[in-house]
């Protein structure tokens, strides 16, 4: 146990972030100073207008990019200056991601899909067909288990990435716009499930919204705008 | 945490989401396949060519055989003995005998023009002069069609080589040699071997014909064993009454169709070296556009922990299977279309006529995979290695 997090309990803990993207000659500020803790159990919405940084916060929250300055502790981990190796294996055993637009390989059913992030585990064939199948049941997607993608209407191809990213329970769920690409029905169909997953399963979520209706489902909802984060939206 | 077995079914489930994909890719695909398939072809075909005339060459050179020319004679044709010398020879130490007398057969070398059966010109065919123990001092040889032709008989056989390229060699026709007519009384084999690109008849009805007294150009000799070579060659270069060059028959032969095999190797490797210049970048093209097609299926993997490494290793193995399938149809159509296909060509050094067939032997087919495969690594690697350094963030914002 390190001392910052005996003193604090929080599961993701942001600190002093700052992030620069070089286009060009160009720089680009995107976050600048912030903190963000999230405890575990929190299902947290994070909106903001187009082009703040959700994604960039989530994808430092997630350790698919760094911080240029800062730190990112995730249970008590600091993944911020952890090796591409590592950091990968890290976030096969941590994270799980869902996309707006699901990224489901095309070429794999939906059962395969969901067993990709198993086949980085050390489980039997046997095993990860259990772990599957049960995904696949709390998504309620076990009757189109052995379609492609393509056959699939989006809110079910967004249940099969849900399935996917729960599938190895990781530490923590990230969710970026998972309703951005789905009608009103379909939407909330999927909210119903993230909102089960954290209520009854005491799942960690983070999700980029910045529909109201979805944040509405969240335990709390945080606002990011010229690269800090506060607890009010700005007018 | 990651071991072996993990890292192993990295590689099998993004090399398989490759594969799988390539149906969307069908074009680019295909013209690299047959890109590296037609290097392939080019390559093993021009060297089948080089292994065939090598082939034909040594193939009846047996490895108790020995030839004796005059010394700094090069071949037969600028080579020059007397009778006193071949009969010098023929008794020296190491010739193996029989009750008929030594194993060696004194000849005479001229060259005939008869017309090509594929353009109707003229070329150089080699009339050969032989004593009785010819049969003996090579092997293979077979009478196939007619018969023998007769000693002191103005008759000649045909190699079945020369019968085959050139017009007017089938028995029963008669062949010009100076100012006679001799008729074709047999046909003969030698295992495909130089001989077959012959025409023989009597040495000494040859001297008479060209009034070449009693001298002769070569003696082909059998030894008793292999190593008798060095005793006879000894007593022979070491006799002041000679002055003579002694080989075996295979360094000769060897020596023989060295030229010609080298300048055919060095054309055929030139050629398909630079086709494979364009394979490689046909391999290149073909694996960036996979890798830019899948850049978001990568990122997302790659999201999901899958390792970099992994990437780069799955893209050179379907970067390699491509270019294998291509190798593979490329030794398939050399095959099928070079093997054992019967020409005939010039011989500098003997300047005359060979008549071979090309030949697609295993170790040309091994060669053949071999390029393509290095095709394939050379023509993944970069692709691949650019898959494993994008940035996942970027990635994923790719649509
Ligand atoms: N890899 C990158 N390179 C350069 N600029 C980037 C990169 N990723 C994001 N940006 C820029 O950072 C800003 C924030 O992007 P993003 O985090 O995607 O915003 P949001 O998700 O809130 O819409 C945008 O201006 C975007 O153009
Ligand atoms: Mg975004």
């Amino acid at each position: 146990m390190n001392e910052n997090q005996s003193n604090n309990g929080a599961l993701v803990r942001v600190e002093n972030v700052g992030k620069i993207f070089h286009r060009g000659s160009e720089d680009i500020h995107v976050l600048a100073d912030l903190h963000l803790q999230v405890p575990a159990g929190e299902f947290l919405a994070l909106m903001g207008p187009s082009g703040s940084g959700k994604t960039t916060l989530l994808n430092l929250i997630g350790g698919l990019d760094r911080p240029t300055k800062g730190s990112v502790v995730v249970a008590g981990e600091r993944i911020d200056q952890l090796s591409d190796r590592t950091l990968a294996a890290w976030r096969a055993r941590h994270v799980g991601f869902v996309f707006q637009l699901y990224n489901l390989m095309p070429v794999l059913t939906a059962e395969r899909n969901v067993e990709l992030p198993l086949l980085l585990t050390h489980l039997s064939k046997a095993d990860r067909k259990k772990h599957v199948d049960a995904a696949l049941a709390m998504v309620g997607l076990s009757h189109r288990a052995k379609h492609y993608p393509r056959t699939l209407s989006g809110g079910e191809q967004q249940r099969a990435g849900i399935a996917r990213g729960i599938v190895t329970d990781p530490t923590l769920l990230l969710c970026d716009e998972p309703t951005g690409d789905l009608d009103r029905k379909a939407g909330n169909e999927i909210l119903d499930l993230l909102q089960a997953l954290n209520r009854e399963h005491g799942k960690t979520i983070i999700m980029v919204t910045h529909d109201p209706h979805a944040s509405a489902r969240a335990s709390r909802t945080v606002y990011l705008d010229k690269g800090q984060l506060s607890n009010e939206p700005v007018k | 945490m990651a071991g072996p077995i993990n890292w192993f079914s990295q590689i099998v489930s993004i090399t398989k989401f490759g594969l799988l994909s390539i149906p969307q890719r069908r074009g680019a695909v295909a013209a690299t396949v047959i890109g590296i398939a037609g290097v392939v072809t080019v390559l093993v075909g021009v060297l089948s060519i080089a292994a065939g005339f090598r082939q034909a060459m040594t193939v009846s050179a047996s490895p108790d055989g020995a030839i004796v020319l005059r010394s700094g004679a090069d071949s037969e044709m600028v080579s020059g003995l007397g009778r006193d010398q071949t009969r010098v020879i023929a008794d020296a130490p190491g010739v193996a005998r029989t009750a008929q007398g030594p194993l060696a057969s004194a000849e005479l070398f001229v060259i005939i023009n008869i017309p090509k059966r594929s353009t109707g010109l003229d070329a150089n065919v080699p009339l050969r002069g032989v004593e009785s123990a010819a049969w003996q001092v090579r092997d293979n040889m077979k009478i196939v069609q007619g018969r023998m032709f007769e000693w002191g008989k103005d008759e000649v056989i045909v190699g079945a080589g020369a019968a085959r390229e050139f017009s007017g060699l089938d028995v029963g026709s008669k062949i010009k040699v100076g100012r006679y007519e001799w008729p074709v009384v047999g046909i003969f084999s030698a295992n495909g071997g130089a001989a077959e690109s012959e025409i023989w008849a009597d040495a000494k009805v040859l001297q008479a014909a060209y009034n070449r007294g009693d001298s002769f150009q070569s003696v082909y000799a059998r030894l008793n064993s292999p190593g008798a070579f060095q005793e006879f060659k000894d007593s022979l270069t070491s006799n002041p009454q000679l002055n003579v060059k002694v080989a075996r028959q295979s360094e000769y032969y060897a020596e023989q169709s060295e030229t010609i095999t080298r300048l055919i190797t060095t054309l055929g490797f030139l050629i398909a070296f630079l086709m494979a210049i364009g394979a490689v970048f046909g391999a290149l093209n073909t694996m960036y556009s996979a890798v830019s097609a899948r850049t978001r299926e990568i990122a997302t993997l790659r999201a999901l922990g899958f390792g970099s490494g992994a990437v780069v290793v799955s893209l050179m193995i379907e970067s390699l299977l491509l270019a294998l399938v291509g190798g593979a149809i490329g030794g398939g159509l050399a095959y099928f279309a070079f093997n054992n296909f019967h020409t005939s060509t010039m011989n500098w050094q003997s300047f005359s006529q060979i008549a071979f067939a090309f030949k697609v032997t295993p170790e040309l087919l091994v060669r053949g995979i071999v390029w393509s495969a290095l095709i394939g690594l050379i023509g993944g690697l970069f692709p691949a290695i650019r898959a494993a350094r994008l940035p996942i963030a970027a990635a994923l914002r790719e649509l």
